[in-house]
């Protein structure tokens, strides 16, 4: 076990190298005026000025050796100067995570639980009407695109019912978060509420999250539902399900004790980088619901132009998902003997 | 007794009996018209095929030099309900939606196509070389497919579109470039390992012991064995590309405001939020065409992958 985590570790500074390259090369299709915004907070009144931001910044020297200069200061946590932002693109990046992760942690769990009780519910019923039934329901889910689904939910539940708004807060609830006596510890609306022990302003935060939770849920519930349904089904054909079966276990026994827990080795693998998809942002259901988090920032900074922003939250969120990927395959390992030995 | 005997006589009519059974249609595409959902998709998939193609018989361009420019009744900004001369109503600047729908098939499918197209060839060129040359080649061409896996796909097409667009002057072209540039390394997997298992064949090795040239190897003998997957594979995707681009353009970020695109024309919706019990055929209609579209594609696909996946055929 130890040498396959030695394994998965020792690839992983490979694949963040490559990943900063081709990052970095994207960054050379900018022009140089453009990369040299990448570190200063206003645009020089001259020319000369201009020519003299390249020359301290190294921008009219060789490529590798930009790039070496470049991985320097990625190091130091300097991913550049954020335009929209108005601040560090790293700072600004730490400043719209907390809400990024509050809509993944409202959205994981109900995708996870009702995703995995649906499929095994399916793979159970296999071919009967509830096995049809939800596979209707994660065809059409899968077909239905998150802006349209958003659209339509903010159409009849805001425009119409007036029920659940857009925002993360409402405008009273935001003077409160922002006046003095308030704390703010994690960034997540809903937790912080309740650490406040304000119970108004975390049923303000949860109205506000419902809907773009639901939305990304909706639209994922039906892959998760297949995965877990295909797996199951899997299993239940396994030769140590039927010999379950023929020592005259009860249907129920079989599948809890036996059928279930090994089906949700593959569920392991699709809820963590799923996980880390919704970390990434979001980016078109906190568009859509002016959700401030990273994603929605990330758009925001590319109908701007702000090449810069974007590419620093590109790097973050493929990081991240590298990261999640190591944690997955050395949890996948624990699970499952056969990996680790191979 | 009688039969066997009758069997074993001459029987001129064999080949008369044996062509229709040549002619039969592939396994794949029988299984494909046994399922009913699948045959709904290809309903689906052919009406929208149609739509495109009789375009200028539906919609007539009012500018025939530029159709894919919606035409606009006006300037005022409130969306126009539906009414005789716009039958589905017209969005923010007056861009008429039955027009923008019906010439946004087109749009998708021009969208979808070249996307497709071109990450079959750069995945599959990747993938066979990477396969057949093997070697520090696949080591190296394979190390590069993780790291673009590696890339959240959404967040990665945005980027390069952002620093394309000023480049090319072109933010439609940019968008289509940057989903490309993100799409092919499944693909490549997918053929590299067809080409691994095709090489070994004696046919190959036949080709290669007459001192066949390696490019004409694999022109000529493996790739024809070996793209037949990732062909069905990829077309069935073009409504995943479809999907990406639209959801780009309603970013803003692929095809320009009054353009004929399903993307575009919702984006005009996120202006009109609070207000969007009154003006609901602003989403409704534009966001009808794209689902409809994408779950063709998807039922097709569907039932495609059940019929080409042997283990689940086995059971059936």
């Amino acid at each position: 076990m130890t040498s396959f985590i030695i394994r998965r570790l020792l690839v992983m500074p490979v694949t963040l190298l490559g990943l900063s390259l081709l990052i970095f090369s994207m960054l050379q299709l900018l022009d140089p005026v453009q990369r040299a915004s990448l570190y200063i907070s206003s645009p020089p009144k001259t020319a000369d000025a201009l020519q003299a931001v390249i020359h301290t910044y190294g921008l009219d020297k060789p490529v590798w050796e930009q790039y070496a200069n470049w991985l320097g200061n990625l190091a130091k946590g300097d991913l550049g100067w954020s335009k929209t932002g108005q601040q560090p693109v790293l700072s600004a990046i730490g400043n719209y995570f907390p809400a990024t992760l509050e809509l993944a942690l409202w959205s994981f769990i109900p995708i996870i639980t009702v995703g995995v009780w649906l499929g095994v519910k399916a793979a159970v019923n296999h071919d009967r009407p509830l096995d049809q039934v939800t596979r209707i329901f994660s065809i059409v889910g899968y077909a239905i695109p998150t802006f349209v689904f958003g659209l339509l939910m903010l159409m009849i539940f805001y425009a119409t019912l007036q029920w659940f708004p857009p925002g993360r807060l409402s405008d009273w609830a935001n003077r409160v978060v922002y006046s003095p006596g308030y704390h703010t510890i994690t960034g997540m609306n809903t937790i912080d509420a309740l650490l406040n022990l304000r119970l108004d302003i975390f049923w303000d935060a949860v109205l506000h999250i419902l809907m773009p939770a639901l939305t990304i849920a909706y639209v994922n519930w039906a892959l998760i539902l297949r995965v877990v349904r295909s797996s199951m089904l899997d299993v239940l054909r396994a030769e140590y399900t039927t010999v379950a079966r023929a020592k005259g276990l009860k249907e129920s026994a079989v599948i809890n004790r036996h059928a279930r827990p090994n089906a949700m080795i593959p569920v392991v693998t699709i809820g963590g980088l799923f996980f880390a998809g919704l970390l990434n942002g979001a980016v078109i259901s906190e568009t859509v619901f002016n959700f401030h988090g990273v994603g929605w920032w990330a758009t925001n900074a590319a109908t701007n132009l702000d090449a810069v922003s974007v590419l620093g939250v590109t790097l973050f969120s493929g990081a991240l998902l590298i990261l999640a990927n190591l944690v997955v395959d050395i949890l996948y390992g624990f699970l499952d003997p056969r990996i680790r030995l191979a | 007794m009688a039969t066997t005997t009758k069997a074993l006589q001459p029987q001129p009519q064999l080949p008369t009996i044996a062509l229709p059974k040549a002619r039969r249609l592939p396994a794949w595409l029988r299984a494909l018209l046994r399922n009913p959902l699948s045959v709904t998709g290809a309903i689906i998939v052919i009406a929208f095929i149609l739509l495109a193609l009789l375009a200028p018989v539906i919609a007539p361009p009012k500018y025939p030099e530029d159709p894919y420019q919606i035409p606009r009744a006006g300037f005022s900004a409130a969306p126009k309900p539906p009414s005789a001369a716009h039958i589905l109503g017209t969005t923010e600047g007056q861009y008429d939606i039955f027009y923008g729908i019906v010439w946004g098939t087109r749009t998708a499918f021009k969208v979808g196509l070249i996307i497709t197209g071109l990450t079959v060839l750069i995945g599959g060129t990747l993938g066979a070389v990477s396969a057949y040359v093997g070697g520090w080649v696949d080591e190296v061409i394979q190390r590069f497919v993780e790291i673009v896996l590696a890339f959240p796909y959404l967040m990665a097409a945005i980027t390069l579109q952002v620093v394309l667009a000023p480049r090319l002057h072109d933010s439609f072209l940019a968008a289509m470039i940057a989903l490309t540039a993100f799409s092919w390394p499944g693909y490549s997997r997918l053929i590299r390992g067809d080409v691994l298992s095709v090489k070994e064949r004696d046919y190959v090795l036949a080709a290669k012991v007459i001192g066949a040239p390696a490019w004409r190897i694999l022109m000529r003998h493996i790739l024809p064995n070996s793209i037949y997957t990732l062909l069905v594979v990829a077309s069935l995707d073009i409504g995943t590309y479809v999907l990406a681009f639209a959801a780009l353009s309603f970013l803003g970020l692929g095809a320009q405001p009054g353009y004929a695109d399903w993307g575009q024309l919702l984006s005009f919706a996120r202006n009109w939020i609070p207000v969007l019990s009154t003006h609901w055929y602003i989403v409704v209609f534009p966001g009808f065409a794209i689902v409809l579209f994408v779950l063709g594609w998807n039922l097709m696909g569907d039932a495609f992958r059940d019929a080409l996946d042997p283990k689940l055929r086995g059971n059936k």
